[in-house]
């Protein structure tokens, strides 16, 4: 084989040099593809210093090599490695290129491995060894289905682990991490050298003498263990000496690998050192990893911290040691302001104002019971939360969330921690911690005062702080009635100072309402200022605080019957408006004696009967199987199964998105089906320009809509896909028909034809596991006719499709589980401004953006803010990702400013502005399923883009905005 | 054995006045240089005359360190410099070095002009005593001569305070200052790499006291304010004029963006004003926040925060006023509070510690009646709040400093007696190093095991390691070599090379022992039958029959004689050069225990 290969090789050499007699331009031998190999030969052989040698690979190794050259080249860079090199840069650069030559997609390494293991042993400078063994590597993670060549690649790396130079070592490890046995039945079957414990092996290298090796041991360890090794309980101990290291990338990497043999061993107990008591080892593990919190490095802080959240298995009383930090002032033990706090609550004597030595130190402390070092948990988090790094402190956060949400107790006590967070300098940090309360919010009650400082931030400037602070107050739960009131004169006090928040306050009113109707009631006359005898003026409906308390109320009052009774005339008239006008906020109310509400879904129906899913069914299978009725029939039927869908989504808020995708479908069908009945079908060409229009125009349409349904829609699968593809399809040929019968001529068709069958092709590419579902369809008739097609002219073809057009049934569309179709509500600029936005012409003016978007899969990538000029001029931004943010699945919020700038004007004018989702055909779902190309074929793939058409959909309502370019002052 | 002595001239069980002397092998090193707030006599500045009764300083110190800007840590320097006369080096970081004379300033000017103290240093003394000052910085090691040097590391405590590493040779001291463990608004946490010094000498200011986190104090403080703010009342700040005063301004200003408010905060002038310009200018000196954000804006340009006028304390609406002192004892402070004390709606916060006798402390311990001067009494209505904001390390962060460090032993100065001891005796139990206090004076001797660095030749290493196995480590490793002691350096060479140098003929040296062994047999059979049985004890070694007769087992010679006088007696000569010595010996005594029977 060998033999033959070089034979091959020298093949080619011998070629090139004819090539080269004949034109020596370097340009012309690149040209040539098999010649690569032999070009470098020759390359290598004209260099006369090893500099030169060097830059001809460096030069070599900018460019891709095909596979089937792979190996020729590997011989090649060998032979010239035995033979001429004498520089360690060149051997060196040799034995990197052989490592990126065996990553070659296609090629197997499996040939050269002997060269590459025999280079190893006459080699001397360490560099080069390191490298070789880098390449080793490379061949072995590309042969990890063999297990002797990993065996005999783990033999050579263990002979080499003696050598002097911390590189070489390193590697070594990695090697033995990497492609160790992982399997104890296999390591026994292979009686060899290699077999012997590899675990042993790395763990003695432990306590190497160079840290970098050291750091690499652990992490060979670890990586034996995401291999599915499993570890031995014995290395915990060398592990925690190892936490003491000098060299903070070995105690990152030993916490690491603590952790790891704590998820390992959770139960098994360690001995505590200098004392005859033992503890579970997860425990103690918890314990080191804590006081690594406070270690001097901040890199090791950070993943101390965040690893402490995923230790779950902790024992409770460790876990509450973490955030315990006994006070002391002058030996006397002190509380904290926590517990003075809590004191003061359960004392009923909440805020008073606080008296010097208040917290004056009381009981005595004994001097040998005080442990300043504690070994264990104590006061992690304290210290943790307290760090001056934000990084650190942010991962303790988090990680006092995941605790947290596995842990009601330690919830409890974390709480007054994470309310203290509020108060911290990075917003960040503010942010994290606001949402991780609100994620065990469901865990914990706050204290009145508690509650107090978390209502404080709702002063913060930072919408994004506010925004989260009222989602927090969502889902929250309140011990009392003053916690209630408190709240709500807080979140007044946010609206006047931002009235910009209203609909996210009374969303946060909403649920507030929702979950604590009993504490509500006690309040309802005193927020609705009703007296008993007097008659009280009757409030401004239009005051976004009047309508803050009503909407609280009124979602108390839905599971509070008795609620309604205390309620003023207005009251109700004010019900029936607002129930009418923010329907989202207000729900509806059985009151007595009022015709005014209507809520004829009683929610004793329970959905999984939904009438309405079952209409959209009904409705949908009536369509299908009324195949062969008359053409008019057919058009009657589908348009008012569209109207049906249309007023069903209306009315349905959940079954909205599925029944606009069929309503479009439908629709889509019914122009085709107008556009084939058109008389100009039958009639000579010219004498139809009109209905031409029609059809042509239904054609755009049909292109249009299916974009829609395919980029518009989350929840989409792959046999939608085919469907919407399929009446693209569709449409191209209605497309081409038309164009067939208007223009005179051949010579465009051509074109168009081929075009349409490399579609076609295409189509039977990427859905060919689709294509039985799709029995008797056009595209199945037009593949048993493609043979034909091929061959034929472009009249004819034509022709075919005319009547397989006709001809072709009507495919069944299969309706996901959920469906929903994207939108966007454009919240500011709201429109309404009647002052025009006045600025310099030729500056820029910019303006705030605000929007809400739902379903919309990678806004970052799709979402784009138009604006149009009332001279016709349009502008497209792309805002920046980190405008988007995430406030819930399914859910984004658009923040961000638009630059805006025209020549001056006479007078104000209005802009629009609009958000466009913009789709580009080749990133469809289909084709995303087509696994990513490797480097060497992304070139061949880039010229494929250019075929996909981009374009974009408008969604979200136009927003006007009154703008003023004046003139320039001179 | 090689010593270090430490004598405290101050702040020894002692808060104030803090003055170590330390000689660490030959070399004399003052650590910091101040003056006491509670004398105003000549005890208000460390003896010097302890170094030397006459002659000038310069001959006795290699260089005096400064740590950072605080009176009690560098008051006295030049009354030290020009007045007693020191020429030397004195160390500080930059910040320090542009503060610290405004400080000593504003020191003279109150000694000086307040109180017409005469015979005390002129601000030219100041200037003069600032020229002699080297500025470092963090992290750069100095070369003070071709022995000493020292290298900074971050503190927190005040801006540019710092941590000072003395290091001769192998022997290292290393000299804490004041530090902060605890990051605040302003400053971040004292760091120390793992330098295993031989001595850290650390404050211990607040040893038997561990603290509430920071975020409770400030959140209170924020609170406190915001709420008499929105009441509309006056919140007095008597603050000191460096150091806390900036932290809080940053929370109030901070607060105030954060929560978008309006009421004006101001900042009474003078002093602070020209200090806050430096905190404008050492960002690097200061936390996280602040310098990753100084790009956008620097966080000590104040938007909300402004000069304050005499004037304004009379306008209406509620207002925020900083103002100095922080006692409340005269000055601005206590004038601003003159004129709000009688209303309910105001309020003071103290924010840090007051000496008896001030109206400070008079107010915080509860009286609502001052007398003042003229026998007015004032009656006290606003409220007084009580705010401890210190940037001292407690027990638990002395403890993290230490085990940071990982010092061999540990001095505690800047702190109270009785509080030590229980530090002390903590640090004992948990580190297991010794714990020294010294009290002013006394002088603390430690002995230090300094390991020496010698010099060895690569080849002889390199031959050396490849003998025997694999080089293990952290084991101490036998090595054979010649020791060469020459112009104060050590080389370790191996001993041909050391002939070669010292110009030495090389002497072999030979052991030869007889021993005797009954055997009636022909020599030579003799000789075969040490042979056959050496060559089975000995399997590892090869052991050789010289046609001459003699054994060889590997360089030693072995042969045998008949005994003179007697036949039967064979004397067996084995002789062996002192490298061999341990096989030379075991070989003799196997010898001695004669041949086993019926080999033959």
């Amino acid at each position: 084989m060998a033999a033959h290969l070089k034979k091959r090789v020298y093949e080619e050499f011998t070629k090139v040099v004819q090539q080269q007699h004949e034109d020596l331009s370097a340009k012309k031998l690149r040209l040539t593809k098999p010649s690569k190999s032999a070009a470098l030969h020759v390359d290598l052989c004209k260099a006369t210093s090893p500099a030169d040698a060097l830059q001809y690979l460096l030069q070599f190794a900018r460019k891709p090599v095909e596979v089937e050259s792979v190996e020729g080249v590997v011989r090649i860079l060998l032979e010239h490695y035995y033979k001429v090199e004498n520089d360690a840069s060149v051997r060196l650069k040799i034995a990197s290129l052989l490592g990126l030559l065996s990553k070659t997609a296609g090629f197997s390494p499996d040939c050269i491995m002997d060269d590459a293991i025999n280079t190893l042993q006459n080699e001397k400078s360490h560099q080069v060894l390191a490298q070789l063994l880098d390449t080793l590597l490379v061949i072995g993670t590309k042969l990890t289905e063999n297990p002797s060549v990993r065996m005999r690649l783990v033999e050579v790396a263990c002979k080499h682990l003696t050598d002097s130079s911390h590189g070489v070592r390193n590697k070594c490890l990695q090697l033995i991490g990497c492609l160790g046995p992982v399997e104890k039945g296999v390591a026994k079957e292979v009686e060899s050298q290699a077999a012997k414990d590899v675990q042993k092996i790395i763990g003695d290298h432990f306590n190497d003498q160079d840290p970098r090796v050291r750091t690499a041991a652990i992490k060979a360890m670890l990586q034996l263990h995401e291999r599915g090794l499993k570890l031995q309980q014995a290395i915990y101990g060398q592990a925690c000496k190892l936490l003491a290291d000098d060299y903070e990338q070995v105690r990152s990497a030993a916490v690491q690998l603590i952790w790891v043999l704590s998820q390992l061993y959770p139960e098994s107990i360690v001995p505590i050192p200098s004392s005859n008591e033992e503890i579970r080892l997860v425990d103690d593990a918890f314990g080191k990893i804590c006081h690594m919190v406070s270690d001097g490095s901040w890199v090791v802080r950070v993943q101390a911290a965040k690893l402490l959240g995923s230790m779950q298995q902790v024992s409770s009383h460790f876990l509450e040691q973490t955030l315990d930090k006994k006070l002391m002032s002058d030996l006397r033990r002190k509380r904290t302001a926590h517990e003075r706090a809590k004191e003061l609550y359960s004392s009923g004597e909440f805020s008073s104002g606080r008296k010097w030595g208040d917290d004056a130190p009381k009981e005595e402390i004994d001097t040998g019971a005080v442990n300043l070092i504690e070994s264990g948990a104590c006061g992690a988090f304290v210290h943790g939360l307290e760090d001056e790094m934000y990084e650190v402190r942010i991962a303790a956060v988090e990680a006092l969330c995941m605790l947290a949400q596995s842990s009601p107790s330690f919830a409890e006590k974390c709480l007054d921690f994470l309310v203290d967070m509020f108060n911290d300098e990075i917003e960040e940090v503010r942010l994290q911690s606001i949402h991780t309360m609100r994620k065990i919010s469901n865990n914990i009650t706050l204290r009145e005062d508690q509650l107090d400082t978390v209502l404080a931030v709702l002063e913060d400037s930072s919408r994004d702080i506010r925004e989260a602070l009222h989602e927090l107050l969502c889902c929250t739960n309140v011990s009392t009635k003053e916690g209630i009131h408190l709240a709500l004169v807080e979140l007044l006090k946010n609206l006047t100072k931002y009235p910009t928040d209203r609909e996210s306050i009374w969303k946060c009113l909403k649920f507030l309402g929702s979950r604590h109707p009993t504490l509500v009631l006690p309040l309802v006359p005193e927020l609705l200022s009703t007296h008993p005898f007097f008659d009280t003026p009757e409030p401004d409906m239009d005051d976004p605080a009047y309508i803050a308390v009503l909407v609280l109320i009124f979602n108390a009052a839905k599971s509070c019957p008795t609620m309604p009774a205390l309620f003023s005339d207005h009251t109700f008239r004010h019900y029936a408006y607002l129930r009418d006008s923010l329907s989202h906020l207000v729900p509806p109310l059985r009151l007595p004696g009022r015709k005014l509400v209507s809520s004829p879904v009683s929610p004793s129906i329970t959905p999984h009967e939904d009438p309405s899913q079952q209409f959209l069914h009904q409705s949908l299978e009536r369509v299908y199987n009324l195949q062969h009725l008359d053409p008019q029939g057919i058009q009657e039927l589908l348009e008012f199964t569209i109207r049906d869908l249309q007023r069903l989504g209306e009315l349905q808020s959940e079954l909205a998105g599925m029944a606009d995708f069929t309503a479009t479908y439908l629709q889509c069908q019914l122009l085709l089906i107008k556009a084939l009945q058109e008389k100009l079908w039958n009639v000579a060409a010219p004498l139809y320009l009109k209905q031409n229009a029609l059809a042509s125009a239904a054609a755009k349409q049909i292109l249009e809509e299916t974009y829609k349904m395919e980029f518009m829609y989350s929840g989409v699968e792959n046999r939608q896909v085919v469907i919407i593809h399929h009446m693209r399809l569709q449409a191209k040929a209605l497309q081409l028909i038309v164009t067939a019968r208007t223009t005179r001529g051949v010579e465009p068709l051509f074109g168009m034809c081929e075009k349409f069958l490399q579609e076609v092709d295409s189509f039977q590419r990427c859905f060919i596991s689709e294509l039985p579902h799709m029995q008797g369809s056009f595209v199945d008739k037009l593949l048993d006719l493609m043979p034909r097609l091929v061959t034929s002219k472009p009249s004819e073809v034509v022709k075919i499709l005319q009547t397989t057009l006709r001809q072709s049934t009507f495919l069944h569309l299969p309706l996901p589980e959920r469906l929903y179709r994207a939108s966007a509500n454009i919240i500011e600029p709201t429109g309404e401004s009647d002052n025009p936005l006045r600025f310099t012409s030729g500056l820029v003016v910019a303006l705030d953006v605000d929007a809400t978007l739902e379903h919309v899969q990678d806004p970052q990538g799709t979402v784009k803010v138009q604006v149009l000029y009332p001279d016709g001029q349009a502008q497209l931004i792309h805002p920046k990702p980190a405008d988007f943010r995430n406030p819930g699945p399914g859910r984004h919020r658009l923040i961000t400013q638009v630059y805006l700038s025209h020549t001056a004007w006479t007078e104000p004018c209005q802009i629009e502005v609009r958000l466009l989702l913009a789709y580009n055909s080749n990133r469809s779902k289909a084709t995303a399923k087509i696994p990513k190309s490797t480097w060497s074929e992304s070139i061949e793939a880039l010229p494929q883009s250019e075929n996909g058409i981009e374009g974009t959909i408008p969604f979200s309502k136009p927003v006007k905005v009154y703008i003023m370019p004046k003139p320039a002052r001179r | 054995m090689p010593e270090i002595k430490v004598t405290p001239l101050g702040a020894g069980q002692d808060v104030g006045r803090s003055c170590i002397l330390v000689s660490i092998a030959g070399k004399n090193v003052m650590l910091d240089c101040g003056m006491h707030m509670g004398y105003n006599d000549d005890r208000r500045f460390p003896d010097f005359s302890y170094i030397t009764q006459n002659g000038r300083l310069t001959d006795f110190l290699d260089c005096v360190i400064i740590s950072h800007f605080h009176l009690d840590h560098c008051g006295a320097l030049p009354y030290f410099s020009e007045m007693v006369g020191y020429d030397g080096p004195i160390y500080m970081t930059h910040p320090t070095k542009a503060i610290c004379p405004i400080l000593l300033e504003d020191y003279r000017k109150i000694t000086v002009d307040k109180k017409g103290e005469t015979n005390f240093f002129t601000s030219q003394m100041i200037k003069d005593c600032m020229k002699k000052v080297v500025a470092v910085h963090l992290h750069q090691t100095v070369q003070v001569d071709e022995e000493l040097e020292i290298k900074a590391y971050y503190a927190g405590h005040v801006l540019g305070a710092a941590m000072f590493q003395i290091k001769v040779g192998c022997e290292s001291v290393v000299y804490t200052g004041d530090y902060n463990m605890t990051p605040d608004r302003h400053l971040g946490a004292a760091w120390i790499d793992k330098c295993r010094p031989d001595l850290l000498i650390t404050e211990s200011t607040y040893a038997t006291t561990i603290r509430d986190s920071k975020r409770c104090r400030e959140r209170d403080f924020l609170k406190k304010v915001h709420e008499t703010v929105e009441r509309g009342g006056k919140v007095l700040i008597p603050v000191f004029a460096l150091g806390r005063a900036q932290e809080l301004c940053i929370l109030l200003e901070t607060f105030w963006e954060r929560m978008n408010l309006k009421a004006p905060i101001y900042f009474s002038t003078g002093l602070t004003e020209k200090a806050n310009h430096y905190y404008k200018l050492f960002i690097t000196w200061t936390n996280q926040k602040i310098r990753k954000t100084f790009v956008q804006r620097n966080m000590f340009e104040f938007k909300h925060i402004k000069a304050f006028d005499r004037a304004f304390a009379d306008n209406p609406g509620p207002m925020v006023v900083f103002a100095t002192p922080g006692m409340l004892h005269a000055g601005q402070s206590l004038q601003i509070f003159r004129k709000w004390a009688g209303n309910e709606k105001n309020m003071v916060i103290m924010p840090g510690y007051c000496v008896q006798g001030t109206v400070g402390h008079k107010i915080l311990s509860g009286q609502r009646k001052l007398e003042m001067e003229g026998r007015q009494i004032l009656e006290v209505k606003m409220q007084v709040e009580y705010m401890s904001f210190s940037a001292h390390a407690d027990a638990k962060g002395i403890m993290q400093l230490i085990r940071q460090a990982e010092p061999r032993n540990v001095l505690l100065v800047h702190g109270e007696a009785k509080k030590m001891e229980f530090l002390k005796q903590k640090i004992e139990q948990e580190f297991h190093v010794n714990c020294y206090m010294p009290a002013n004076g006394e002088t603390t001797t430690i002995f230090t095991n300094p390991s020496i660095p010698v010099d060895i030749s690569l080849g002889l290493l390199k031959r050396e390691t490849a003998i025997g196995l694999l080089p293990d480590v952290k084991k101490p490793k036998l090595m054979h070599g010649t020791l060469i002691m020459k112009d104060n350096s050590f080389r370790l060479v191996s001993p041909e090379q050391a002939l070669k140098e010292l110009g030495l003929a090389e002497h072999q040296l030979r052991f030869t022992c007889r021993v005797h062994i009954q055997d009636p047999r022909k020599e030579h059979e003799t000789v075969l039958r040490v042979y056959n049985h050496l060559k089975g004890v000995l399997k590892d070694y090869s052991v050789q029959h010289l046609p001459d007769g003699s054994i060889t087992v590997e360089s030693i010679l072995i042969q045998a004689t008949a005994h003179s006088e007697d036949q039967g007696t064979k004397v067996l000569l084995v002789s062996w050069t002192y490298q061999d010595e341990e096989l030379g010996s075991y070989l003799t005594s196997l010898l001695k225990k004669g041949l086993p029977q019926g080999t033959s």
